[in-house]
């Protein structure tokens, strides 16, 4: 039991002891990244072969570990090993074969194999490539400009453990908290880091603190929003995975400072192993007393209990995941009043993102000023963002805020693949709105983002090249939002739907004059008259897209054509007559053989029953048919 | 009390005061769906807008209530624009049949429709596979012509609560319904129709509202006959037949009914009614007059009054007749009889 800031400090002693003696006795050090997309690209197989060749070989002087996600996940399955006195080898894209190979070559060989490293040579830029050596983690493009504040633990300790949270710092912000500071003393010092809502609202977290502390002391709760809904956002996720301990400890550190003694995490039950971990952070901190009654002996008593929600993307508005908590059909209502004044069974309750509370522990170890000086004018310190879509560098990146479009692109993100040009970036997921290339030299903050008609959001990044259509694009996350509205108010229920069957028939080819001065009376209605910011946000997709792609939209109205061929209603396969060299591949290949032709006559598609599934164009070897 | 401005006409409410209720006291029309009287505002049909001065977004009047200084403006273009942006898009999923519904005249979609000069839907979103419930004895549900206003969902919670009604299904599929679809007839519904009064369209109608129109029929404020609570309602008469029951706003019952009270009026024109006392002579039921049927009560009453004295007699009286028959009955008995053996089957 820990009862004292002395006993966590002799518990960490301990822990580190523990960990300093293991290292002695150990030859090594294997870490697999097993968060849910490590386990999804084969993390366990590699887990198990690992464990498996050691066994056959004999060594029992190695620790194989897992860890939470790294953020890498373009080169899952990743692991890293650590040879003591080396430096650290982290491995991508490994299977059970190539394990096994690691395990001979370096484990036992004593030498990396650094074509399969992530760190290796070959990662750096052109120029400066030596295939043989092996680098530091920050000399990689990737990891180079991240700073990391809420994923300082992810894919280094054990999430599973403890002991390796405490070993790094983790509950003396805690402990700090409930024996030097008053709740007042929090609430100003989270104010004056100047932290904001990583939740997609980016809402002063301290002024928010300040309105619950405020309300008389009675019953308050405390939230954790990880409803995560936003497709293609997984940084959430990644923090529960691979550093629950950290939100349990932001958490308690809010419920302090509001008066707060019961907490509820707020988790989507797709998130298996998030529950499972904060479940298991949770019981370990109840056992040692870092939850539960007269923590630290400050007479501060707070207990935390997950909630599944069911995966609705509404329920991550907070009074729709208040209602869902207690029980009712998870629909927004009305605010004022705000949950800080009647909240959870009329309560005040302060709801916060996973991010938000990741962030807590740190701001109060280090100081708000240190804070502070990270990011820009008025969004400091960091921004997880989750990058997606044409990118070589698939992951979680950290970084501060004032980072520019361009460095997230080029340097972490690696870049367009297959040298494509960029065309634009969506942030703020289906809530949010395109960044255009003409702006790749914004810094990335809230406000330059709401300049450009988006939002910074959750940290959704999804980069689209010069092939995406920008229309279907904004359908798509239409679509989404669509089928997602409660249905409580008109404007979204309704109007949304009609939009969207507007976009259907203009990428099918049925657009019509008039359709897209309607789809902007449309989607300037629904946002300003929607009860909840899902509807308030949802036409920002196609506002935006309407906004710097306006010519795209023109084409498939009037001129029903789709430039970036992906609307198939409204491109065809062409055989170019001049290029064809009369192979017949393509014919053979086509599922519907709509393709007729033989050496003499020149091959040709029949349109009306071609069905658009581009096995021609793939198979030409002569690069002779194009869409058009 | 507080100072507020509506449309430039200053007045003084009460702390806690809605917009709404505010517009209400200065005859300052609002149009609204989903508010209604007693029932908590929950401003889901943004229909009610108005402008506050120095606000950034227009506000919904129903849920918002009022504060020092408050100016209000109850109707300017962007506010026109909003509520017709509403209407329209309730329209465009909607099952236009006015020429035949039975709301039709009372209905406020259609009066909104008109009042914001739609004449005609732009949009139209396609109708779902729903089905209508015919299924309860006295209403019906058609899906397609329910503006999800919610108010039957929570009057039959907050104010019957009797938890039948719910809404399924989310978004665009969102309906009135009860879980995994059970129809009213498999439901714990107790028919008191409490959600049909409040339907402000014709989703929740009574199947005898095919029969009258609204300029059909004049209304006459009455007291439900059922029991003594009094509940104070509008009997519908069309041509001098009742044709249906509306509850009103009384002391007692505020706006909600029972069974009985909503539906059970057929006995009024039923041909089987007594419509003259009967006096038994000669061994058979015989019409008479009422001067010569409260002759034979009156004649016997004291005939056995002086026989056997007054506690030979006792008397009942029907919790089907008012209070105030009820007082005088009891009145008649102890000081007119002499008894103290009266009651009355009202157990409720
Ligand atoms: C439709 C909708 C979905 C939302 N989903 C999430 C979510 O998944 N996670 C989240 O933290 N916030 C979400 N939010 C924002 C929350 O309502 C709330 O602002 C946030 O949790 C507050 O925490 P923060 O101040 O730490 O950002 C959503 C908001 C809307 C309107
Ligand atoms: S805006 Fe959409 S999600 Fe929000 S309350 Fe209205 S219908 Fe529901
Ligand atoms: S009739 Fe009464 S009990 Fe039945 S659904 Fe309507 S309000 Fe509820
Ligand atoms: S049935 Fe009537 S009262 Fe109920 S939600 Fe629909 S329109 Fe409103
Ligand atoms: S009447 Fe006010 S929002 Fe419905």
């Amino acid at each position: 039991m820990i009862r004292t800031l002395e006993d966590l400090r002799q518990f960490q002693r301990q822990q580190e002891e523990h960990m300093r003696k293991q290292a002695a006795d150990t030859k090594a050090k294997v870490l697999v990244g097993m968060g849910t997309c490590g386990i999804a690209a084969g993390a366990q197989e590699v887990y198990d072969a690992i464990c498996d060749e050691l066994k056959k070989l004999n060594i029992d002087d190695v620790v194989v570990a897992q860890t939470g996600c790294i953020g890498f996940c373009a080169q899952e399955p990743l692991a890293e090993v650590i040879l003591p006195g080396n430096e650290k080898v982290l491995y991508g894209h490994i299977d059970a074969e190539k394990a096994r190979e690691i395990v001979n070559q370096h484990i036992v060989g004593g030498k990396a194999v650094s074509r399969w490293a992530v760190n290796g040579g070959g990662m750096l830029p052109e120029g400066e490539q030596d295939e043989a050596t092996i680098v530091p983690y920050d000399e990689v493009p990737f990891f180079k400009t991240q700073v990391r504040i809420a994923l300082r633990n992810c894919g280094i300790i054990n999430p599973e453990s403890l002991g390796e949270y405490v070993v790094r710092d983790g509950y003396l912000s805690l402990a700090k908290v409930l024996t030097e500071m008053t709740p007042a003393d929090v609430v100003e010092e989270i104010k004056k880091s100047g932290l904001r809502g990583r939740g997609g609202g980016g809402f002063s977290t301290g002024m928010k603190w300040e309105f619950a502390h405020k309300q008389p002391p009675g019953q308050k709760y405390i939230v954790c929003n990880a409803d995560e809904g936003d497709p293609g956002a997984f940084m959430d996720r990644s923090i529960l995975e691979g550093d629950p301990h950290s939100v349990v400890e932001g958490m308690a550190i809010g419920a302090y400072a509001i008066g707060a003694n019961k907490g509820y995490v707020y988790c989507r039950a797709e998130y298996p192993i998030a529950v499972r971990r904060l479940n298991m952070a949770i019981a370990q901190a109840k056992e040692m007393g870092l939850l539960g009654k007269n923590i630290f002996g400050s007479g501060f008593d707070f207990d935390l209990e997950v909630r599944l929600g069911a995966g609705a993307f509404v329920c991550g508005e907070e009074t729709a995941l208040l209602a869902s908590i207690e029980g009712q059909r998870g629909e927004p209502r009305l605010r004022p009043p705000y949950p800080a004044v009647s909240g959870l069974w009329g309560k005040p309750t302060i709801i916060n993102n996973v991010e938000t509370f990741a962030n807590v522990a740190p701001i109060i170890h280090r100081g708000a000023d240190w804070f502070g000086s990270i990011g820009s004018e008025n969004s400091k310190g960091t921004k997880v963002f989750a990058l997606a879509g044409e990118i070589n560098n698939i992951g979680l990146a950290e970084i501060p805020m004032g980072t520019t479009l361009r460095e997230v692109i080029y340097e972490i993100g690696g870049g367009v693949p297959d040298g494509k040009h960029f065309k634009g970036a969506q942030t703020g997921g289906p809530s949010g709105g395109c960044i255009p290339a003409e702006f790749l030299d914004t810094p990335i903050d809230y406000d330059n983002l709401a300049k450009l008609g988006t939002i910074m959001g959750s940290g959704g990044l999804i980069i689209m090249a010069e092939d995406t259509c920008m229309v279907d694009l904004a359908r798509f996350f239409l679509d989404f939002t669509q089928e997602e509205s409660c249905g409580k108010c008109p404007p979204c229920r309704v109007g949304t739907t009609v939009m969207l069957d507007m976009l259907n028939r203009i990428v099918e080819g049925k657009g019509q004059d008039g359709d897209l001065e309607k789809l902007e009376e449309l989607g300037q209605n629904i946002k300003a008259a929607s009860l909840c910011g899902l509807g308030q946000t949802a036409p920002n997709p196609v506002l935006s897209t309407m906004r710097y792609f306006r010519e795209e939209y023109e084409e498939h109205v009037h001129d029903k054509k789709c430039r970036s061929g992906v609307c198939t209603a409204l491109f065809q396969y062409y055989i170019v007559p001049e290029k064809c060299k009369r192979c017949g591949i393509c014919a053979k290949v086509c599922p519907v053989q709509c393709i007729s032709g033989d050496r003499q006559t020149p091959y040709v598609i029949d349109q009306d029953r071609c069905i658009k599934c581009g096995a021609c164009m793939e198979a030409c070897p002569f690069d002779s048919i194009i869409k058009r | 009390m507080l100072n507020v401005t509506i449309d430039g006409q200053l007045l003084q409410v009460k702390e806690g005061t809605t917009i709404l209720e505010a517009c209400e006291l200065v005859g300052a029309e609002i149009p609204t769906l989903c508010h209604l009287k007693h029932l908590a505002p929950e401003g889901s049909c943004r229909m009610c807008v108005v402008e506050v001065k120095g606000a950034r977004d227009l506000k919904v009047s129903c849920a918002t209530v009022c504060d020092e200084g408050m100016e209000v403006v109850t109707m300017n273009e962007k506010i026109h624009a909003w509520r017709r942006f509403i209407i329209e898009m309730l329209l465009a999923d909607h099952h236009i049949d006015c020429f035949s519904c039975s709301d039709t005249g009372q209905c406020k979609l259609y009066q909104y429709a008109l009042d914001y000069g739609i004449k005609e839907p732009r949009f139209q979103v396609e109708p779902r596979d729903w089905e209508k419930d015919e299924t309860n004895r006295f209403f019906d549900y058609d899906p397609h012509k329910c503006i999800l206003c919610r108010r039957c969902v929570r009057t039959c919670n907050d104010r019957q609560v009797n938890h039948t009604l719910n809404l399924t299904g989310r978004g665009i599929d969102t309906k009135v319904g009860m879980p995994f679809d059970e129809l009213f007839i498999d439901s714990n519904c107790v028919s008191c129709g409490n959600c049909v009064s409040v339907c402000p369209t014709g989703a929740l109608a009574t199947k005898s509202s095919k029969d009258y129109r609204s300029w059909e029929v004049t209304k006459t404020r009455t007291t439900c006959s059922y029991c003594a609570v009094g509940c104070q309602m509008d009997l519908v008469v069309k041509k001098g037949k009742v044709v249906g029951v509306e509850p009103a706003d009384g002391h007692s019952n505020k706006g909600l009914l029972c069974v009985k009270g909503k539906f059970a009026y057929k006995f009024i024109g039923h041909p089987d009614r007594l419509t003259t006392p009967l006096v038994r002579k000669d061994g058979v039921l015989q019409p008479v007059s009422w001067d010569e049927a409260l002759d034979v009560v009156a004649d016997n009453l004291q005939r056995i009054k002086a026989e056997s004295g007054p506690d030979a007699i006792a008397g009942f009286s029907s919790s089907r007749t008012t209070n105030e028959d009820n007082y005088a009955f009891m009145k008649m008995m102890r000081g007119a009889i002499g008894t103290n053996s009266v009651d009355n089957c009202a157990r409720v």
